[in-house]
């Protein structure tokens, strides 16, 4: 899959996905690496879009302020407040994805604007 | 996105990180939305400031911009306290040195720790026609809709990116065809009093867009009506025919309609008894302060209750002889904060006040699930002399 890149690099990982909009300042805990109850620190993290205060992108900052960081972030769309967020804190992001062809669990190599599914999720 | 050699020049890095990581921001939001350019920015209003939110992260990252200058004037939003009221807002130690730290990052770049929602009455004001880049939603649809200045709702990052490069991404509110209304917005009634920051929060549950109303009213009560359809909603800008600059030539053909009955205005408006009074969400204008101390002049505090008055620094020195009234009366008239971002939510249980923007938040869990009743504001003052 081909989406827009919003950061550039190159990542793998295990895919956690949230369904719905992150509210960022409050969906997301920077020091526990968590979003909407799951872990995302080390993983590649998909959800549609941002949502909420905009002094959230300094929420995602603070995942990699403390460690908790995703290794990649892939999005429906980005808008202004995970985009900054992304951009300053350094995580490779794409947006302009098809999210509903990414499960939860699948493993999947970010480089540049491509997505690669490396192998999907056997539970599927 | 057409960049001029100089900005490509800082997003290659020449300039250095800090100025590439903003650069990129500028370029990737214009990127988002489609914008053709950058365009030069006149002032900058900035987010983002209350270590309750931003944390020692936000710190960490402000102060990573070491050396870094904004280009434009810029001030600053509201923080956590007023320091001389520090013992009565319990305001921590940790919160006292950390906030203390976030301001002085701030004042390094450059910028003025004006504090205030407010900048646009003596601080920062802007003009007619001139693109800015502002952060807080209040003022935001005040420079907007009553100035005519032009901003879109800027982030705490991307109104500090804008600063420091001096320039915005070319979308949205910038650009004319952008601010016609997207609603008129049809009532059953003439608004007065409260029903202002009422048929705001109506208004922002109901669309997203810009609203065109055919209503009268003053400044400040058209003020606190675009603060809570700011905050219910994502509204950017109003129009109020034959008041704000740009109604003109803010109709075309395919605007909706929406109709607001007086009986859906009933948010807010359950009778308590309020142990506090707060006015000054966004933060009062020379003519509410005037009010007050005309107002309570010569009369008697309740003791059971009690009034704060919440304005920019530079409204409360320049017309410190109706703070001295006010304050005699024995309320108090605070600077650098406000009834959201200070702890007040959590101090009292049931508060009044004349903002529908403070109502949505205090009501809120994160801010403290107060018992909030909106009225106007001579009802609020009856209510509390003896």
């Amino acid at each position: 899959m081909r989406g827009r890149i919003i950061v550039e690099g190159e990542a793998e990982g295990y895919v956690v996905k949230c369904a719905k909009p992150v509210v960022v300042l409050g969906d997301i805990n920077e020091k526990e690496g968590t979003a909407c109850g799951k872990k995302i620190a080390g993983k590649v993290f998909v959800f549609p879009r941002g949502a909420g205060s905009t002094v959230g992108s300094y929420t995602i900052y603070g995942l990699r302020y403390y460690g908790k960081a995703p290794v990649a972030m892939i999005l429906q769309e980005a808008e202004p407040i995970v985009a900054a967020g992304a951009i300053i804190a350094e995580i490779p992001t794409v947006d302009k994805i098809d999210i509903s062809l990414l499960q939860e669990g699948d493993l999947v190599k970010i480089k540049g604007n491509v997505v690669e599914v490396i192998s999907s999720h056997p539970q599927k | 996105m057409h960049l001029t050699k100089d900005e490509e020049r800082i997003l290659e890095g020449e300039y250095g990180e800090s100025l590439r990581m903003m650069m990129s921001i500028l370029v990737k939001i214009g990127e988002i939305y489609n914008a053709d350019r950058l365009i030069p920015i006149a002032s900058a209003q900035i987010s983002g400031v209350s270590y309750n939110t931003i944390g020692d992260h936000g710190l960490h990252f402000l102060r990573s911009l070491r050396g870094v200058k904004v280009k434009v004037p810029t001030t600053l939003n509201p923080l956590a306290f007023d320091k001389r009221y520090v013992d009565l807002l319990k305001v921590s130690e940790e919160m006292l040195e950390k906030q203390g730290k976030i301001i002085k990052a701030y004042v390094n770049m450059g910028i003025r720790p004006t504090a205030t929602c407010t900048p646009y009455y003596f601080d920062n004001i802007p003009k007619f026609g001139q693109h800015i880049a502002w952060a807080e939603s209040s003022a935001v649809i005040y420079a907007n809709s009553i100035i005519g200045a032009r901003t879109n709702r800027e982030g705490a990052v991307t109104a500090l990116a804008a600063a420091i490069i001096g320039k915005a991404p070319n979308y949205g509110l910038h650009l004319e065809e952008e601010r016609k209304a997207t609603h008129i917005v049809a009532l059953d009634f003439e608004p007065k009093g409260e029903e202002y920051p009422l048929v705001g929060l109506a208004i922002g549950e109901r669309i997203s867009g810009i609203p065109y109303l055919r209503i009268t009213g003053d400044e400040d009560d058209f003020k606190l009506m675009g603060a809570a359809m700011a905050a219910s909603g994502s509204i950017p800008m109003y129009h109020v025919e034959g008041y704000t600059p740009e109604y003109r030539n803010a109709l075309n053909d395919d605007v909706e309609r929406i109709f607001i009955e007086r009986d859906e205005l009933d948010y807010f408006r359950e009778e308590i008894d309020v142990e506090l009074i707060a006015i000054g969400c966004p933060h009062v204008s020379a003519v509410e302060l005037r009010r007050i101390a005309e107002f309570v002049k010569n009369k008697k505090k309740k003791k059971d209750i009690e009034l704060w008055v919440f304005a920019a620094k530079s409204v409360r020195q320049r017309f410190s002889e109706w703070v001295r009234i006010i304050e005699d009366f024995g309320a108090k008239v605070m600077e650098d904060t406000c009834v959201v971002v200070s702890n007040a939510g959590r101090l009292y249980r049931r508060i009044g006040t004349t903002s529908g923007k403070a109502a949505f938040y205090l009501s809120k869990e994160k801010f403290g699930g107060c018992e909030v009743v909106v009225k106007d504001l001579y009802t609020l003052l009856r209510s509390v002399v003896e």
